[in-house]
């Protein structure tokens, strides 16, 4: 039994434009181990859909994996031919999508859609398959399942609709599953209820989980680990409680001091001034250097990763040594 | 649904009774309906008891209304040149036309769907450009002189088919058809072959653009996520949601199938209601003229109405919309 | 970012966009050489087919590259009238592209007419339009032609009223949909306060933003004009013997092409392909270069 489900190392995944060389993920590295939830954090455009897609093989053209390895059960992903990636998706890393009306085929019924991801791994009878479809559509929560295998997506609400995708994402037990945002666009409390929902899962399950996302709050309720991502690179790693206790980067720091709390009503919202940049013309040197207030000369150079106490790392000439100022 | 439907069938009667006042209008109120209903032989004494027998000394409304009780009832004049009801000299070459269109749109569906998917799948190969271009040359080229072309190549150069008229027919359940025979076969081939060649063009594009859409669309790629093998990508998914469009396009293509038949009926000399309208026309058989049409828009009408309905039928969002879960 | 309104500015633009499909410059070359053959037939014709003194009888049916006793080239052949299949041509390809050109020109008139009146005025007026044109393009072109030829007969202005008739819609419906457009944009502006007259807002500002789907629309309704035309002239209801255009030549050739002289009705075909197909290359184009969704 390895130590990790999955091990990402250096990963560059480039998109070649007519405009240029989009650079959407550029030295990547991280892993996690069984049982294990990751979340993986940064705006739009971060690359951290681009990393998810690149670990599932699923990168459209013209966007290729160009460099780094992704290994599972020691084997890397990226030299699988493309038979043998097939049978490693849907089994043993699943993916839920961020817009679930869009994910599922709108003129197709559930129980085929979820039939058929059972049957492309598993020669079962179709009664087997049609069984476990009903069990895992009761095990996230829906109500008479059975009458809602005959139904059509759209018959369905958005909150339920995510929770049928994370019942197909389960069928086959995969080790790892990777969802891309899967609550952001639902409402607050249907979030919550999914959150509980993917909570009970692993502890009954042991699958490892990686929850990109851009909302600190999500994580820190769910995560073990987090990485935090900045125009295409990591600039930050560590357990949750560590990372949101004492951030190091200066971006982490900002993100977390944007977000609005009871405790700091009244005052100013401190923001990130700026914008991200284009990941089509990336400033040199560290990328978070036209926002960061703490850059200075050092910074034209590119900043590698660094070790920074137990289990954590920090992409950063000047990174902050301090805890969050506790409200 | 029911709601739907009825919607759809009263404005089917709708459109219906507007076409027969444009009838009505064109034959007796514009034209002399006496010129139009009896024959050009006629003299002084026939043409009186014509117009008393015809009515046409009433006032307008009531031969309207005389018009419709007749129409209903089937009797839309009779024909000059052959002297039987127009309506059964119709009926009678109806099969052959039918028949007709019915194989040109299998052919343009069955040849269309296949490359249209082929083209939208690889649209930047040899195969696919070749295949838009010969779509493009497919609804260039006057269907007439195609069926020409066709006629010389493959009856004069080659001798392979014949070149004319249905050939022997058996009889399906009492509907004369050629296409249970080899030799009738033969004969349906190159008329069936020539009208289906501007549909199949179309059938190919329509393909094309919905297949390049449907690629884009997140439920490709989430299938693909699951593990499924390409050919159920391509298969399941992306063919059932581009065939509703399609479907629905090529059913409501099907009624200017029949019109257009009246081209490929004339070239090839297949006893249809087509070659039957063009010869009316030359010989001023009116009242044939006037039931042909009255009896293509009342087939137009029902196979709109017919498209209607499938479209609910197929399009699930569609269907159970009405029904609130 | 606001469109310039003078048409001339972005003339530029479009040839040098056209210019970009090789496929499209060849098919416009052709079109150009089609039309001069259609201007300067009489011109350039070897032959006047319709002077009866200028035929010899026995030189009928002859195939392509034939001699005749005065040493003439018949290049086409002849026909079973022993014209000249090569002057036969010019002079068909004259009419049939004078009677594509001279309906389109008429029904986009009309079109153009019903389609601004429905959009400016909107409300019932619209309606009612609209009503007409959906039915009338519910039907198949064909039976719409053949039906009225029935009732008016053959001829040369018969033919075009027909041609007509099936036309106009499109137009009026192209218009109405991009005027549509243009009379959101613009109905705020005259709403501020200038009392411009009816003819002038429609004259002056609807009309021109129309022009770009209404070149495309015209383009394309060319080629089918002189398609249907020509399917109607061979079917024996279209333009009469004494003008004949391609599609009579054609039918002219049917029965003779079971005995294997297929150049009476081959020649004339091809002319007609070349016409129809350069047509729809050039107006491919032109549909993706004016589509404003697809500028840069």
């Amino acid at each position: 039994m390895s130590a990790t489900v999955i091990q990402v190392e250096n990963l560059r995944t480039h998109f070649h434009t007519r405009q240029g060389v989009v650079r959407a993920v550029e030295d990547v590295s991280f892993s996690v181990a069984p049982g294990k939830i990751m979340g993986l954090v940064g705006e739009s455009g971060s690359g951290k859909s681009v990393t998810g897609y690149s670990i599932m093989g699923l990168v459209d053209p013209p966007g290729r994996i160009v460099g780094g390895r992704i290994l599972m059960h020691g084997r890397d992903l990226r030299t699988l031919p493309s038979g043998e990636m097939r049978k490693i998706r849907g089994k043993h890393i699943a993916m839920i999508f961020q817009d679930p009306m869009m994910t599922l085929n709108p003129v197709l019924r559930i129980d085929t859609q979820m039939i058929e991801a059972i049957l492309a791994h598993q020669s079962v009878d179709r009664r087997v398959a049609r069984d476990r479809a009903r069990e895992a559509l009761a095990q996230v929560g829906i109500p008479s399942p059975d009458e809602r295998l005959r139904a059509y997506p759209h018959q369905f609400s958005g909150g339920m609709r995510q929770r049928v995708a994370i019942a197909i994402a389960l069928l086959n037990r995969p080790e790892l599953i990777i969802a891309d945002e899967p609550t952001t666009a639902l409402d607050v409390t249907i979030q919550g209820q999914i959150l509980y929902q993917m909570q009970k899962l692993r502890r009954e399950s042991g699958t490892a989980l990686i929850w990109i996302t851009h909302d600190l709050a999500v994580v820190s309720g769910l995560a073990d680990d987090v990485c935090v991502m900045y125009a295409g690179r990591i600039v930050e790693r560590g357990g949750v409680d560590a990372v949101l206790d004492t951030p190091l980067h200066p971006y982490t720091r900002g993100l977390i001091e944007s977000v609005p709390s009871r405790s700091a009503r009244g005052g100013p919202l401190p923001q990130i001034p700026g914008i991200a940049p284009s990941l089509l013309a990336l400033p040199a040197g560290c990328s978070f250097r036209e926002r960061c207030a703490r850059a200075d000369a050092d910074c034209t150079a590119e900043p590698a990763l660094q070790g920074a106490g137990d289990d954590r790392q920090v992409r950063c000439f000047h990174p902050h040594r301090e805890p969050l100022a506790t409200p | 649904m029911p709601v739907t439907i009825i919607r759809r069938l009263l404005q089917s009667l709708l459109v219906l009774f507007v076409m027969s006042l444009l009838v009505f209008a064109g034959v007796y109120a514009i034209g002399n309906p006496v010129d139009i209903l009896v024959s050009p032989q006629a003299d002084q004494a026939e043409i009186a008891r014509a117009t008393a027998a015809l009515g046409l000394d009433r006032p307008l409304a009531a031969q309207y209304w005389v018009f419709l009780r007749q129409a209903a009832a089937g009797d839309l004049g009779r024909s000059f040149a052959f002297n039987v009801p127009a309506i059964q000299l119709i009926l009678e070459r109806m099969p052959a036309t039918l028949e007709l269109a019915i194989a040109a749109m299998l052919i343009a569906v069955v040849l269309g769907i296949p490359l249209g998917l082929w083209a939208g799948l690889a649209p930047d190969s040899i195969a696919g450009r070749t295949i838009m271009t010969g779509s493009i040359l497919g609804f260039s080229l006057p269907t007439f002189w195609v069926g020409l072309m066709l006629i010389m190549v493959f009856s004069v150069w080659l001798g392979w088919l014949p070149s004319s008229g249905r050939g022997p027919t058996l009889e399906l359940l009492g509907v004369p058809v050629s296409f249970l025979s080899r030799e009738g076969l033969a004969h349906l081939l190159l008329p069936a072959a020539n009208l289906a060649l501007f549909k199949l063009a179309l059938v190919i594009r329509l393909t094309r653009a919905g297949t390049r859409e449907a690629l884009l669309q997140d439920y490709v790629r989430y299938a693909r996520a699951k593990g499924l093998s390409e050919t159920r990508v391509v298969g399941v998914h992306v063919l059932k949601n581009i065939l509703i469009p399609v479907v629905t396009v090529v059913g409501l293509e099907f009624g200017s199938l029949i019109a257009f038949a009246v081209v490929t009926e004339s070239v090839f000399s297949w006893p249809g209601m087509g070659k039957l309208l063009i010869e009316s026309i030359n010989m001023l058989d009116r009242p044939v003229i006037v039931a042909y049409l009255c009896i293509v828009v009342t087939l137009f009408t029902v196979i709109n109405l017919a498209v209607d309905l499938a479209y609910s039928l197929l399009d699930p969002r569609v269907r159970l919309s009405d029904a609130a879960t | 970012m606001t469109r310039e309104q003078a048409p001339l500015h972005p003339f530029r633009r479009i040839a040098s966009d056209f210019a970009e499909s090789r496929i499209a410059l060849a098919g416009l070359a052709l079109l150009g050489l089609i039309m001069a053959v259609a201007l300067l037939a009489p011109l350039i014709s070897p032959q006047n087919p319709y002077d009866l003194a200028q035929l010899d009888i026995l030189d009928s049916r002859l195939p392509p590259l034939a001699q005749s006793d005065g040493g003439k080239t018949y290049w086409l052949g002849t026909d079973d009238q022993g014209r000249d299949m090569l002057s036969g041509i010019f002079y068909g390809l004259r009419i049939s592209v004078a009677v594509g050109v001279a309906s389109t020109l008429a029904a986009l008139a009309i079109g153009l007419g019903f389609g601004l009146l429905a959009a400016y005025f909107g409300g019932w007026v619209d309606t009612l339009v609209m009503r007409i044109v959906d039915i009338q393009l519910s039907f198949p072109s064909i039976l719409i032609a053949l039906i009225l030829l029935a009732l008016l007969g053959q001829g040369l202005d018969k033919i075009i009223v027909a041609l007509v008739a099936v036309q106009w819609a499109y137009y009026a419906r192209t218009v109405r949909g991009a005027a549509l457009v243009e009379r959101r944009k613009e109905y705020m502006e005259a709403a501020a306060g200038l009392a411009l007259s009816h003819a002038r807002i429609v004259f002056r500002h609807l009309l021109p933003n129309c022009l770009p789907p209404l070149i495309v629309v015209a383009t394309v309704q060319v080629a089918a004009a002189i398609a249907l035309e020509a399917t109607l002239s061979f079917l024996g209801l279209g333009l009469p013997i004494t003008e004949p255009s391609l599609g009579l030549l054609i039918a002219n050739g049917y029965t003779y092409m079971l005995s294997g002289k297929y150049w009476i009705s081959f020649y004339p075909g091809v002319a007609l392909l070349a016409t129809i197909v350069s047509i729809n290359l050039v107006a491919d184009q032109l549909r993706d270069v004016l589509n404003p969704r697809l500028q840069k």
